[in-house]
């Protein structure tokens, strides 16, 4: 669902923030995205959204490729994606649910099929009580819920989210991490680019490492890649299936002894 | 659409000072075509009239024979240009004169007016230049003494004209510049200020023309209001003129209309220029 092949990004001053990176992450799948601050992680979540483009390489994500992507393609993929960050990025002059509405009002989102959407999504991320509380009124952990049910509310593929725990206690954190789990035994695919390591080793999750803008581990993908992750190479909405049982084992029944150092760079290419 | 409209609503709520001033520049441009249009016509109207009545008057010298002046007649006549000639004797002159000046009749004594050819011109024919050269082509005949075709006056209502237009077109376009630039920076604003909306709004996957469109319809409304502002005063301009100095004629309601779709016009057009820019640096 999401591959990068052979990917550099040069910013215009600097040397490359991307260095020849590969790997690829499948429906359904959760990524940490890990390294040191300036390692790339950010960088690379920004390319999956179109934010960036990349030097050289190609960036596929959801049967759209980088190699061929006017300003209408983007917005199109863009639908599919849900984007989460550390300053959570809300609309301060409008309510929990407005927040949420409004990324469906922007998409040209029937009136009617509205309201339900976001009282489903403020349901499923704990706060259908305050959803008609300001962004100042909610505190942190209930802000990135917010933003994490705007993300969601138009059924994503993947959820992107770079350093969503970044600006949270622990207390919060541990609540915000726990909803994406939520989220991805739903079958949405989760992408977590993080520092916070205790996390990540409390956590059996596929993860990438960058260092300086190279992947130098991958943990290997949880599942191998079906036949039907990558289209041709004609660009395009692709079309997706259903997700047949290819949800993530929960933690209780994942092998106690799954291989959490497999070697690096290159890991990550699928037969 | 109606969300869009919702927003380019938020925008005057926003910035109410700029959005007047706004909206006030384009109806001073609007308002500047709009009073030298109207003198224009007016003016127009005015040469109308006095094209209709446009004649040569050709004095004829004395002792002149008559059989001379038949012949010119014929020829004359026979100028594509010309619609009638007609001689006034020296009698007739005289009639005629102390008709028009009654109280100053004794002035005038017989053979104190010359006789004359008056020679009418046909439609089409009655502008500066062609009536100076008709009257150049009869001035060629010996026995004319002297012609006179009312050319200055005739020459300076042209003028006039032309000025008035001039002057409309001129500073009703400079108004409109400064409209767009002023536009121009209001969407800047617009912009500067639903930046983190518009950070979300493509983050989720809105198109540009989508977020495009509050912006484009905000100039569209500023001029629409500016349009109509301008109707306005030349409106009261209008009636103050027709009261105070002289009853004048005013726009048909195509005219109006037409004006006020053009402030429209000026507002997209500000709007649009500078949107794209302003989209960019998000
Ligand atoms: N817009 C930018 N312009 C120039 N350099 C950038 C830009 N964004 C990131 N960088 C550089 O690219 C590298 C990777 O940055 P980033 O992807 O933000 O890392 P991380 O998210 O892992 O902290 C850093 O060296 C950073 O300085
Ligand atoms: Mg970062």
């Amino acid at each position: 669902m999401i591959r990068f092949t052979h990917v550099t990004k040069r910013y215009p001053k600097g040397g490359p923030a991307i260095d020849d990176v590969s790997f690829h992450v499948n429906r359904g799948e959760f990524v940490f995205l890990t390294g040191p601050s300036g390692a790339g992680k950010s960088t690379i979540l920004k390319m999956v959204y179109v934010e960036e483009r990349p030097s050289a390489g190609e960036v596929k994500v959801a049967g759209f490729s980088s190699a061929a992507m006017g300003a209408g393609t983007v917005s199109k993929l863009r639908r599919r994606l849900g984007v989460v960050f550390q300053d959570f990025r809300l609309l301060e002059d409008r309510t929990a649910e407005q927040n949420v509405a409004f990324a469906l009002e922007v998409i040209g989102t029937p009136e009617s099929a509205v309201a339900p959407k976001v009282a489903r999504v403020l349901t499923q991320v704990g706060l259908a009580g305050k959803s008609t509380a300001f962004p100042h009124e909610l505190s942190g952990g209930e802000q990135q819920r917010v933003a994490i049910a705007r993300a969601l509310v138009n059924d994503p593929l993947v959820l992107l989210a770079d350093e969503p725990t970044g600006n949270l206690d622990e207390r919060a954190t541990r609540g915000v991490f726990q909803l994406l789990r939520e989220i991805n035994a739903t079958g949405t695919a989760v992408m977590m680019a993080t520092h916070d390591l205790s996390l990540v080793k409390a956590h059996r999750y596929r993860t990438l490492e960058m260092h300086r803008g190279k992947l130098v581990f991958d943990s290997g993908a949880e599942f191998p890649a079906s036949a039907d992750e990558f289209d041709t190479a004609v660009p395009g909405p692709a079309p997706e299936p259903a997700l047949q049982g290819r949800l993530p084992l929960a933690d209780a029944e994942r092998p106690a002894d799954a291989p959490d150092a497999a070697p690096a760079d290159g890991a990550a290419e699928a037969p | 659409m109606n969300l869009a409209v919702r927003e380019a609503l938020r925008a005057f709520q926003r910035a109410p000072m700029l959005s007047a001033l706004s909206v006030t520049t384009i109806a001073f441009s609007l308002f500047a075509f709009g009073l030298f249009g109207l003198v224009a016509l007016n003016l127009r109207n005015a040469l109308q009239q006095v094209e209709e009545r446009v004649e040569v008057r050709a004095f004829i010298a004395e002792g002149t024979l008559p059989e001379a002046v038949a012949a010119a007649i014929g020829d004359i006549a026979a100028f594509p240009e010309v619609q009638r000639v007609e001689m006034v004797s020296e009698v007739q002159a005289l009639d005629r004169a102390r008709r028009e000046l009654g109280e100053f009749e004794d002035v005038f004594e017989a053979g104190i007016l010359p006789a004359s050819l008056e020679i009418r011109i046909k439609d089409g024919f009655r502008d500066p230049e062609s009536v100076k050269a008709i009257a150049k082509r009869i001035e060629n005949y010996d026995f004319i003494d002297d012609i006179r075709y009312g050319e200055e006056w005739v020459e300076k209502l042209y003028r006039l004209r032309t000025i008035a237009s001039a002057a409309g077109v001129s500073l009703g376009i400079v108004f409109a510049l400064v409209a767009v630039i002023i536009i121009g920076s209001t969407i800047r604003m617009a912009v500067l200020a639903r930046s983190r909306e518009i950070r979300i709004m493509r983050l989720v996957g809105a198109t540009n023309g989508f977020i495009r469109a509050p912006f484009l319809i905000e100039g569209f409304l500023k001029g629409l209001l500016g349009g109509v502002l301008a109707l306005l005063l030349t409106w009261v301009t209008y009636q103050f003129v027709g009261q105070y100095v002289v009853q004048a004629t005013y726009f048909g309601g195509g005219m109006a209309v037409l004006g006020v779709l053009v402030g429209a016009l000026i507002g997209l057009l500000g709007s649009a220029i500078s949107v794209g820019r302003h989209l960019r640096r998000v």
